[in-house]
């Protein structure tokens, strides 16, 4: 059984207690990815797998047969920093930085989730597209917690790229 | 190099020194020079480090409130896979440090005093292995006979004075309540708070011959150095601790906690390292919790307003001859005037785990209540809170006389209101409406006091020109990175790119650690002067008087002449170690940040529930030293405020004494869907009392009084006082208005 990586293939452990984010941290050595809970509680360990972002500590390593994880560490390096990266720098979308991968990790799904059509539990209309409020991003990023409290500077981070980005369209009255 | 002060800080430098250099870095919104690794998941936090043959051990906590352990069953667990020792060493410990203690917390786990207590370690070769036989051992206890109370309540409860906390007392409170035009007796109570760090508690543990060497997750490094050292009983410098990131303490990684010494003893004795992290429900359990409060609140006026009693007392809790008692009233002694007044803080003697610091001690509670027993004063005379609060600032602080170092409360409360737009809000409850939702407006005050601790940092300016900062002072969050970068680049005159800052590692000079808001003015003022000792041998190099020397850009000049900082230091670096320890100042003055905070809620007509919608916060703590990470403290802070007023709340089973909500899906931090858009203002303040830098603290400001300020929006939305914080909506929903009587409710 073996699971791509970052773009590299691996073998999946042994031990079938194994959960994802122990076998990235520990077996791979990928620790951008924390453990926060263990339980599926703080957002910490968010990674993607095929895309889509999971809480990889609720998840086991066995599960994970041919699929396509991806990372902090293929989101970008700290020489080579994505644009969400950089944003979450500027407007100090951290303190700690301990949950700030998890938070990464899922505003990068977040994006796509919203390019893509989903709705949300705030949404409006949810036959139509999504409009990116405030009220949108906050909803979408609450199985992240930061306990430093940075959560204003994350919108903000996210806010930002989502608009130079595109497509997505930011209602600036209801974000305001 | 002799400066021309002593380490104490007796005098207040006037001097205002970073008024004066020229490399513009300080205050300015610098980005932390750590982000990138953080942002890219590069930065290596304590339980990350990758050790060979580290083994991994999981902790077992005790199943009863109070006993002894008579039996572990080791042998079947034992006989599991990979399962290597269980250990219950008398040199662990049944409580955690507290912040400073500098000795071992009380040890022996044999001795069972609050559920949750570890009892045993267990090392395996995987942490799924350990994991499962921690949760296979059985251990057998004999319950106490004469078990301390559960609950702080409880009639059988022995309530004490703290040793450190002696009442304060002036005139005649009851005379003055009596007399008073307008007198408030109120009861409040707040619950237990956990700080929640994200980053679990962890420590590996490595012996390198009679040396420890500690990878962990910890505050305040030279302290953590000799407690852990005390109850091993190894000599402190044997031991060292690298912690360059740490995710979060908020006071619960002052001290060393249980994982440390037991990762430390079962490293010993299976002969290599061994990594413990704690669980999340272990971190709640066992670690470190703030102490719920009871408090009552007096407060007598004149017809004028002008407070003339004040009283403020507390009953907190503790388990029995720990010295830490929540100081409920260290803000009230100077924050308002009336001569008649009492302050005092009781401590109950009970069995749950330990109370200590959780982010701003004191006043994170006590502000809030205060704040909130003064929005009832104001009701109750008709009188505008705001104003209210600026008639009772007194000359100097009641009963002591002491003078103000500097105070920007009045400014912050005219600063914050204008912001906010004060000048729109309704001032009798229940006036405006949006649909389901009652809108209201509240304000509170934002104190907390200004502390200096010892610290030492060392500066070297290499001959490239380029400068280093060492200190063992950890960021966790706070900035440190950052300040302490460009406090050097601007005493040094150099571009922010070529500091570069160490940290977390006890080879390196004892900074102040982070706890206390004291890191930042504390190890800054260190490395300021480590600067200054360096300055004045350029002066001397380039031939002027240190205080006409220029240091811009990489380049001297002075008297007249002009030479690269680099030529100056020519092929040895010059090294200066800076060190500072609170003085004179200290006692001379009454110092504290202050702020005002600002909220404006949305309560469910029909269920209760509150909604934070904006809240703006102004704030006054000396000098910026970074706006950006300033800031964020702020921020962070008014995030815990909303947390306070609204969500969290240990709660504890009366029954065994079990912590109920031991994890974050029961205990309810705020999450992005709570918080909304915050403003926060930052003042201009110069506090030469309270440091060289003429900075005071800012780490814990932004929690001292918001949740008052919540409670207070509350109440002007739908007239509603509740006195039980948090002010969850069962607590609302019995006393809300009609929600379809038409009454005085308008429609926005
Ligand atoms: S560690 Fe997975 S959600 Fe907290
Ligand atoms: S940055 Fe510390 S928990 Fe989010």
């Amino acid at each position: 059984m073996h699971a791509r990586v970052n773009g590299t293939e691996h073998p999946l452990p042994h031990d079938s207690r194994r959960t994802l984010l122990d076998w990235l941290r520990e077996d791979l050595g990928l620790t951008g990815t924390k453990k926060g809970c263990d339980h599926g509680q703080c957002g910490a360990c968010t990674v993607l797998v095929d895309g889509r972002r999971i809480n990889s500590c609720l998840s086991l390593a066995q599960l994970h047969d041919g699929d396509a994880i991806e990372t902090i560490e293929a989101i970008g390096s700290a020489d080579a920093l994505a644009p969400l990266q950089r944003a979450f720098v500027a407007h100090d979308g951290f303190q700690c930085g301990y949950c700030t991968p998890g938070q990464i990790c899922s505003a990068t799904a977040l994006m796509s989730e919203l390019a893509e059509g989903w709705a949300s539990a705030v949404t409006e209309d949810i036959a139509a597209a999504p409009v990116v409020t405030r009220a949108e991003l906050q909803e979408r990023m609450s199985g992240n917690l930061c306990r430093c409290g940075a959560y204003s500077n994350i919108i903000a981070a996210l806010e930002e790229v989502i608009a130079a980005e595109g497509p997505l369209r930011i209602d600036a009255e209801a974000s305001a | 190099m002799r400066l021309p002060f002593s380490d104490m800080y007796n005098r207040p430098d006037e001097r205002n020194l970073l008024d004066r250099t020229g490399q513009g870095l300080i205050g300015k919104p610098l980005d932390r020079p750590e982000g990138p690794l953080k942002v890219s998941g590069a930065a290596t936090y304590s339980a990350e480090w990758n050790l060979p043959n580290c083994a991994e051990g999981v902790l077992v906590l005790a199943s009863i409130p109070q006993g002894t352990v008579r039996e572990i069953h080791a042998d079947p667990v034992l006989a599991m896979p990979g399962v290597m020792a269980v250990i219950a060493d008398k040199a662990m410990v049944r409580r955690s440090a507290q912040g400073t203690a500098g000795k071992a917390p009380a040890q022996d786990v044999t001795t069972v005093e609050y559920f949750g207590q570890p009892v045993a370690v267990v090392v395996a070769e995987t942490f799924e292995q350990a994991r499962d036989a921690a949760l296979a051992l059985r251990v057998d206890y004999d319950p106490a006979e004469k078990p301390v109370p559960l609950d702080p309540e409880s009639p059988q409860a022995e309530v004490e004075t703290p040793s450190d906390s002696k009442p304060i007392e002036g005139g005649d409170l009851d005379a003055a309540m009596r007399e008073a035009a307008f007198a408030i007796d109120v009861s409040y109570d707040t619950p237990g708070h956990a700080s929640a760090a994200m980053e679990p508690h962890v420590t590996i543990a490595e012996w390198q011959d009679d040396r420890l060497i500690l990878r962990g997750s910890y505050q305040m490094l030279s302290h953590n150095v000799k407690e852990i050292a005390d109850c091993l009983s190894i000599k402190p410098d044997k031991v060292r601790i690298i912690a360059p990131y740490v995710g979060g303490g908020f006071g619960s990684k002052l001290g060393i906690t249980h994982e440390a010494v037991a990762a430390a003893v079962a490293a010993r004795e299976i002969g290599r390292p061994v990594r413990v992290v704690m669980t999340r429900q272990q971190v709640f359990q066992t670690v470190m919790r703030r102490s719920e409060t009871r408090q009552r609140v007096r407060l007598a006026a004149d017809a004028g307003g002008r407070i003339v009693g004040l009283g403020h007392e507390a009953l907190v809790s503790n388990l029995p001859q720990e010295d830490f008692a929540e100081p409920v009233t260290q803000a009230t002694e100077f924050l308002y005037g009336g001569d008649n007044r009492l302050l005092k803080v009781e401590v109950a003697r009970i069995s749950r785990l330990t109370a200590g610091s959780v982010r701003a001690p004191g006043e994170a509670v006590g502000m809030q209540v205060l704040e909130a027993a003064m929005d009832e004063l104001a009701e109750a005379i008709g009188m505008d809170p705001i104003e209210l609060r600026k008639r009772n600032l007194p000359a100097t602080v009641p009963v002591e006389g002491t003078p103000y170092s500097s105070r920007m409360l009045v400014e912050a409360l005219e600063a914050g209101a204008k912001a906010f737009g004060w000048d729109r809000r309704q001032p009798t409850p229940c006036q405006t409406r949006e649909g389901d939702w009652w809108i209201g407006h509240g304000v509170a005050s934002a104190a907390r006091v200004n502390m200096m601790v010892p610290a030492e940092a060392r500066v070297t300016l290499n001959p490239d020109g380029s400068a280093l900062v060492e200190t063992d002072q950890t960021d966790i969050g706070t900035g440190s990175y950052a300040i302490l970068g460009q406090i050097a680049g601007e005493m040094l005159g150099l571009p922010i790119e070529r500091v570069k800052v160490e940290l977390g590692d006890t080879r390196l000079p004892a900074g102040a650690g982070s706890g206390g808001s004291f890191g930042a003015i504390s190890t800054g003022s260190a490395v300021m002067r480590a600067c200054e000792a360096i300055r004045e041998t350029l002066a001397k190099k380039l031939g002027c008087e240190a205080e006409e020397l220029q240091l811009k850009d990489g380049v001297a000049s002075g008297g007249g002449k002009q030479q690269p900082i680099a030529g100056l230091v020519q092929e040895k670096p010059l090294a200066e170690t800076g060190s500072i320890k609170p003085g004179k100042t200290a006692k001379d003055f009454s110092q504290a940040s202050y702020g005002a905070f600002f909220a404006e809620v949305a309560v469910h007509a029909f269920t209760g529930e509150t909604r934070v919608r904006r809240m703006t916060g102004a704030f006054g703590f000396g000098r910026v030293l970074n706006a950006k990470t300033a800031r964020s403290q702020c921020l962070g802070g008014m995030v815990w405020g909303i947390g306070s007023a609204l969500t969290e709340e240990l709660a504890f089973d009366l029954r065994d004494g079990h912590l109920v909500n031991h994890d974050l899906a029961e205990y309810h931090v705020p999450v992005h869907a709570d918080v909304p858009a915050i403003e926060v203002i930052l003042l201009e303040e110069r506090d030469a009392a309270a440091s060289p830098l003429q900075a005071k603290g800012v780490g814990e400001l932004g929690i001292c009084g918001a949740a008052g300020a919540i409670a207070n929006a509350i109440h002007n939305a739908c007239g509603v006082r509740v006195r039980s914080f948090p002010l969850t909506l069962d607590k609302l929903i019995d006393q809300l208005p009609d929600p379809f009587a038409p009454a005085t409710a308008k429609v926005a």
